[in-house]
């Protein structure tokens, strides 16, 4: 089957160790995850991971559902680009005078649009933000000026473009069946 | 109710009273003496049962609920205590069997130090258990514990494990029972939906050659009548699962027997040639599949189950119908038609009649030559009218019981099917006989497999629990050893077995116990075993080299079963 980078969401509640069970889900079908963020989430006490992986359909079907029965994941579901708006950080240490000496420099951060933050005589630091490609190839640009000292991005961070929000829905639906099983019980 | 100051581990006391607990497996130890001390004070309402391992604990704890239907307790220390659980918490939840382990912990401010007896209990348990929790402080006992155990037993069962820090069990607490019936990120039982189940019906009404799979969700969701009638009106054969084989009567007309790499021909040779196929709370397993790319390719296939995970896991289906399965039947046999299927039916009859003269009359009747395995239980399953509940351990034991014991009553079957664990029938055997003290409790060991918990003896001993253990001693690891001779060229690499005399044995725990060699013997020996008030263990020596027949061999084709090896 046809592998795709796929973009898994999930939300879970805050407990500790859940990052545990949702990564090991990963581990035992051996699928490399290639990004990982964790924060928190526009709803109270509720944590947002958003991975990456290489897989195909099949697979990331079952994932999702393996890593939705955790007790405390309240939702996972797994999407394609054209699903989400995604974004990723990163953070470019460049070796000084290489870098400035080199007249392409100046030329590949604007082309890139990307910002000088912090500039010494032994470095300077670039930042930039886009998509995950886009921060591919600004690296793949300065490596070839030979003056990255150290390249970090942050991992995709993504929301998803649908008009439904599947986690309040997700979040009413239960309490409305809870409702009625204790009305069905009276 | 007023609150009350009292410790954490008194808090666990009234919590496992408030659960309705009355029966418990342990061991004490270092870190759960707090626990054990406050133990002492309830020990005439908790029923502690001391085992000799704490593997036992939890294989006890298993037999316990799925002969009961209860949740099964365990209480162990930390450390070594509690990591000689895991194999049965990772039994449990391949077999969905509610269990909770509770196990002491070194205090708070030790985690993390590599303190005596610490272990990451919680990293270790979490891949393997449906939830798994640290309490860290005496207010968090009462909602643990009912968290634990309406996870435990909610939807889809299975293990929890509550990891009690020796602080949490010493510290005070204003204690209030808790009742805990909700947690938002977990919905055990799915809603019904009525496009599929009517599709399902669709498919029913329309099919030929439909069969079903019947499954332990049938046992565990309390479903055997509405899975009867379902049968009945739709006049549909069935096949069960290992773990489902007394969820129907063996002696029901529709049963058409066992599936799966030792099961019937009749079930494994027509689930490739029937047209839809109605798989209700089972999941696919691969001693049940053989090769998936050609497991029922020409059905359509309905999967009936509880746990949305186990949808098109192993087999791609047509049609899912969620839910809990007492409910879904129960809708289902109300959508599909009155129907006979009796050509189809009678279709079976060539391979029950095949298997019989090739496989079954041999091994059950034989006439002369060493007792047979099979033999063995056939007498054992009569003599007990086919009532009793049957524990096995697990290897040609397990396959032989399963194939020749029959059953009349539900719940009748506690063998470990997914994990296939050696050494689990004697402790499981004998939290059956607290799980239902009303009923027979047969046990099947192979000489490997008794000694992986001879050790429990002393627990039945203490106990006198009336575990009915019937050895098949064939002085060899027989299953691997069938292994042996069929793929890998009859090298029987540690598998021929030297063993004790279990006569003395049993002798020095006081459990009385027979020796059979002659055929002669058997059927008055099993009488005397069954007369006996409390534990017996009758050894019967068994042909060294027989087989379970006939067999799928591992990523065969189901349809093409071996009858001889």
């Amino acid at each position: 089957m046809e592998k795709k980078l796929y973009t898994i969401i999930v939300h879970s509640e805050n407990f500790a160790g859940l990052l545990n069970q949702v990564t090991a889900v990963f581990t035992r079908r051996q699928i490399n995850i290639e990004s990982l963020n964790v924060s928190a989430s526009s709803i109270q006490g509720v944590h947002k991971y958003t991975i990456t992986a290489w897989t195909d359909e099949e697979t990331i079907e079952k994932v999702v559902k393996q890593i939705e029965k955790k007790i405390d994941v309240l939702q996972a579901n797994y999407f394609v680009d054209e699903e989400i708006y995604q974004h990723e950080i990163a953070l470019y240490k460049l070796s000084n005078p290489e870098f400035q000496n080199n007249p392409m420099a100046s030329k590949v951060i604007r082309r890139h649009n990307a910002r000088i933050v912090e500039v010494n005589p032994v470095y300077c630091i670039v930042e930039k933000n886009g998509m995950s490609e886009d921060i591919t190839e600004l690296y793949t640009e300065l490596s070839e000026l030979n003056c990255v000292l150290q390249f970090v991005r942050s991992g995709r961070v993504a929301i998803t473009t649908s008009n439904l929000e599947l986690v309040d829905e997700f979040l009413e639906y239960r309490e409305e069946k809870y409702r009625k099983q204790k009305q069905e019980k009276v | 109710m007023e609150k009350q100051r009292i410790t954490g581990a008194e808090a666990l006391m009234r919590s496992l009273e408030h659960q309705g607990v009355k029966t418990l497996f342990g061991y004490p130890g270092g870190s759960i003496m707090p626990t054990f001390d406050a133990l002492y004070g309830h020990r005439d309402q908790l029923n502690h049962i001391l085992v000799r391992h704490e593997q036992g604990a939890a294989h006890a704890a298993q037999g316990f609920a799925r002969v009961s239907g209860e949740v099964g307790v365990c209480l162990v220390t930390s450390g070594p205590g509690v990591t000689n659980t895991i194999t049965g918490v990772a039994d449990a939840m391949l077999d969905s069997t509610p269990i909770v382990v509770i196990a002491g912990q070194t205090p708070v401010s030790l985690l993390g130090t590599d303190a005596f007896q610490e272990v990451d209990l919680v990293g270790i348990t979490q891949p393997i258990s449906k939830w798994s929790y640290q309490i860290r402080r005496a207010e968090d006992v009462a909602w643990a514990v009912a968290r634990a155990f309406y996870i435990a037993k909610s939807g889809r069962p299975g293990p929890v494990v509550l990891d009690f820090t020796k602080n949490a069990q010493t510290e005070m607490v204003d204690y209030e029972p808790v009742d805990l019936d909700f947690i938002r990120s977990y919905d055990p039982i799915p809603d019904i939906d009525r496009v599929e189940l009517q599709h399902a019906a669709d498919l029913i009404n329309g099919a030929e050659r439909p069969l079903v799979l019947v499954g332990q969700g049938v046992e565990l969701g309390n479903a055997q009548e509405e899975l009867c009638a379902f049968l009945e009106k739709t006049d549909i054969p069935c096949g069960r699962t290992l773990l489902g084989l007394s969820a129907i009567p063996s002696d029901h007309p529709l049963n058409k027997g066992m599936l799966g790499m030792h099961g019937n021909l009749g079930p494994n040779v027509k689930t490739n040639e029937c047209d839809v196929l109605i798989a209700v709370g089972m999941r696919f397993d691969d001693r049940v599949t053989g090769n998936v790319n050609t497991y029922a390719r020409q059905a359509k296939i309905i999967h009936m189950d509880i746990d949305s995970a186990e949808i098109n896991k192993n087999i791609k289906v047509d049609v899912a119908v969620l839910g809990d399965c007492k409910e879904t039947l129960a809708e289902l046999t109300k959508l599909v038609r009155e129907k006979k299927h009796t050509e189809w039916i009678a279709s079976f009859e060539e391979h029950e009649k095949k298997e019989f003269e090739n496989v079954i009359e041999k091994e059950i009747y034989p006439k002369e030559g060493p007792l047979n395995m099979g033999e063995v239980v056939r007498v054992v399953s009569e003599a007990t009218n086919h009532e009793a509940i049957l524990v096995t351990d697990v290897g040609q034991n397990q396959m032989m019981a399963a194939r020749y014991f029959k059953y009349t009553k539900n719940r009748s079957i506690v063998t470990s099917g997914g994990l296939g664990t050696m050494g689990f029938g004697l402790p499981a055997a004998v939290g059956a006989t607290f799980g239902c003290p009303e009923r027979t409790v047969c046990v099947f060991m192979g000489d490997g497999g008794l000694q992986m918990s001879i050790q429990e003896l002393g627990t039945i001993m203490e106990q006198q629990a009336p575990v009915k253990m019937i050895l098949m001693n064939n002085n060899y690891l027989g299953n691997v050893r069938q292994w042996q001779k069929m793929f890998f060229g009859g090298r029987y690499s540690f598998t021929p077995m030297v063993n004790p005399d279990y006569m003395k044995i049993a002798s020095a725990y006081g459990i009385q116990s027979r020796r059979v060699i002659n055929r002669e013997d058997l059927q008055e020996a099993v009488l005397e075993m069954l007369a006996t008030d409390g534990p017996f263990l009758l050894e019967t020596c068994v042909i060294e080299e027989g087989a379970v027949m006939p067999m799928t061999p591992p990523g065969g084709t189901v349809s093409e079963m071996l009858l001889e090896c």
